[in-house]
């Protein structure tokens, strides 16, 4: 068989107890099979329903513990009649006194020993008051007292919460299939990005200068492309800050650890400007310094103008040179 | 019923013969189903995620992606492009590795490959400005995922290792320079080398380890060498895996903004 979570378990046998008006532990025992299960009246409750149409919506939440008369008339039922459960054996005799409409109070103050308040017992839309309900649940046939006069107007078969047993974690995303719509696009510039390649390649060559030799020192020597900015730091400040502090410290420490000094949620450009500021300030810088380096930098690392002294940069030689 | 043409018999013989061919048990072997390669193929949605789900390619993209990550302007391709790049530069830089000895003769190499290898000063161009290029896509690359704040929660450790990632194309860049052992290479290692040795505390351990003396030598060359062909590829391999592990792991694509 399969485990049924106990407190699943409960919570029926909580909702059969209030309908058949026995006790919790007994239909627990029921539904486990350890004892004879109550027999259900015959008797139609839809009747009873129907008969018994009432206003108790008008019915105010606190009457219930008001002491009433005896004669009250019905549209003065209270909370504690509607959600009284019924004894089968009982709600038998109940038709014959319809006509009467006479009511038996049960000021919910008489409920025997208040259980703990159950959220099952409390959720329907029905107007359910914890007392009586944990009277229905607690009390033993025989102390419930279900006096003849008891109209009853309507039974609970079972308490449904209102929230639904799965809730869903996440919106639904409009997505498209990666095949056709990404893998093509990605097809596409795989094949644009060969082909500029192998273009690039054909027409430009590749520089290659005379033999190492580490006695002829060119001037000036410099660089990769991509470490210039650094270099042309290296020309103004002292080589510790410039050539390792910057790169190190700013370059891999800071730059690893934006997203955690960076907290604001924000994706949207207008919500991070000082983000957006920041980042393009820095492409700016490192962009001018590299350019500077690669083409306004001469023998002895002095200023030239392109258009005037020349090119030195080797790594460019055929581009400089390409007409 | 109308008279072929001979034209028409062996059209529709080729015809018959490919159909054959496609649907036969050695090209259902190769692809699974689902494939548009085999016979039969249709466009369905059922169809489409097979063609993702029953290929290797599933390690690396889910069935379905958002629909804004797919236009081209959102990531221009640039991440998709760097592992191009980074494959191209695999094939290019093994096929190189045939002719090339990273000793005294490696100028006499280059100069062979480019004058009396076919095909050999392309390769070379390719695997070269490829670098460049690659390089430059990494980084546009990391830009790209700046501006659209695509490194914030969860995708921070990702971005961590975005940054790594870029650090060692530049380290396998910086260590190719050096191979063609030209004047060019030579110097630029040098002037690389150098900044390296303002290290603090350890500076000098830190040229001269990657020296394998006191200046670039050839020991430097074959040191280079290894961190260029087999270390640092090594270790990028990895650490690529992990990217494109964690981007799928952290939601695929970032956005919309």
């Amino acid at each position: 068989m399969v485990d049924i979570p106990e407190h699943l378990l409960l919570r029926t046998a909580e909702a059969r107890a209030k309908a058949l008006g026995i006790s919790v532990e007994q239909a627990l025992a029921e539904m486990k099979g350890q004892s004879e299960p109550t027999i259900i009246s015959k008797e139609p409750d839809a009747q009873l329903l129907e008969e018994t149409a009432v206003q108790e919506a008008e019915v105010p939440k606190s009457e219930p513990d008001v002491e009433k008369p005896k004669e009250e008339p019905a549209a003065e039922k209270t909370e504690s009649e509607v959600i009284t459960p019924i004894k089968e054996e009982h709600a038998a005799e109940t038709p014959q006194k319809v006509a009467a409409v006479t009511i038996e109070e049960k000021p919910a103050a008489k409920a025997p020993a208040p259980a703990p308040e159950k959220p099952a017992a409390q959720a329907p839309a029905a107007k359910v008051s914890a007392p009586p309900a944990a009277a229905a649940k607690n009390g033993a046939p025989e102390e419930v007292d279900f006096a003849p006069e008891v109209k009853v107007t309507q039974r609970l078969l079972t308490v449904v919460k209102a929230k639904p047993i799965q809730k869903p974690v996440a919106e639904p995303v409009d997505k498209v299939n990666t095949w056709p719509h990404l893998m093509l696009p990605e097809f596409v510039s795989l094949m644009a990005m060969t082909a500029f390649l192998i273009l690039l390649s054909a027409i430009l060559q590749a520089p290659l200068l005379e033999e190492a030799n580490p006695n002829v020192t060119p001037n000036p020597a410099k660089a990769p492309w991509y470490f210039l900015g650094l270099q042309e730091l290296l020309s103004y400040w002292d080589p510790q800050i410039a050539g390792v502090m910057i790169p190190l410290v700013l370059g891999v420490v800071l730059w690893m650890a934006f997203p955690y000094i960076d907290r604001n949620p924000e994706t949207n450009p207008s919500k991070r400007k000082f983000a957006i500021m920041f980042y393009t300030f820095f492409l700016a810088g490192a962009g001018v310094l590299t350019i500077i380096g690669v083409l306004f930098r001469g023998p002895g690392w002095n200023w030239t103008y392109p258009w005037i002294d020349g090119i030195w940069f080797d790594d460019l030689l055929d581009w400089i040179h390409f007409e | 019923m109308q008279k072929l043409s001979l034209r028409d018999k062996i059209k529709e013989a080729r015809i018959s013969a490919a159909d054959s061919f496609r649907g036969g048990k050695l090209m259902s072997s190769i692809f699974r189903p689902g494939s548009p390669f085999r016979k039969g193929y249709v466009d369905s949605p059922r169809n489409r995620s097979y063609v993702v789900m029953n290929n290797v390619l599933y390690h690396l993209h889910p069935v379905k992606v958002k629909r804004h990550g797919v236009r081209l302007s959102y990531t221009l391709c640039l991440g998709g492009l760097s592992f191009f790049l980074f494959i191209v530069l695999t094939i290019t830089g093994i096929w190189l590795m045939f002719y090339f000895r990273p000793t005294e003769l490696a100028y006499v190499d280059i100069q062979n490959l480019q004058t009396s290898i076919a095909f050999g000063s392309l390769v070379r161009n390719m695997h070269r400005w490829g670098a460049h290029l690659m390089v430059l896509v990494v980084f546009l690359h990391m830009s790209r995922v700046f501006y659209h704040g695509a490194y914030k929660a969860p995708r921070e450790f990702n971005w961590v290792i975005g940054v790594i990632l870029l650090l060692l194309t530049l380290l396998l860049s910086f260590t190719g320079y050096l191979l063609p052992w030209d004047q060019l290479a030579i110097w630029a290692v040098t002037v690389g080398g150098n900044m390296a040795g303002y290290t603090p505390v350890i500076g000098a351990q830190a040229k001269f380890g990657l020296f394998a003396g006191l200046e670039a030598t050839t020991a430097t060359l074959l040191r280079f060498y290894v961190l260029h062909v087999l270390f640092l590829p090594f270790i990028i391999v990895i650490f690529m895996a992990v990217h494109f592990w964690r981007v799928r792991k952290d939601g695929g694509i970032s956005g919309p903004l």
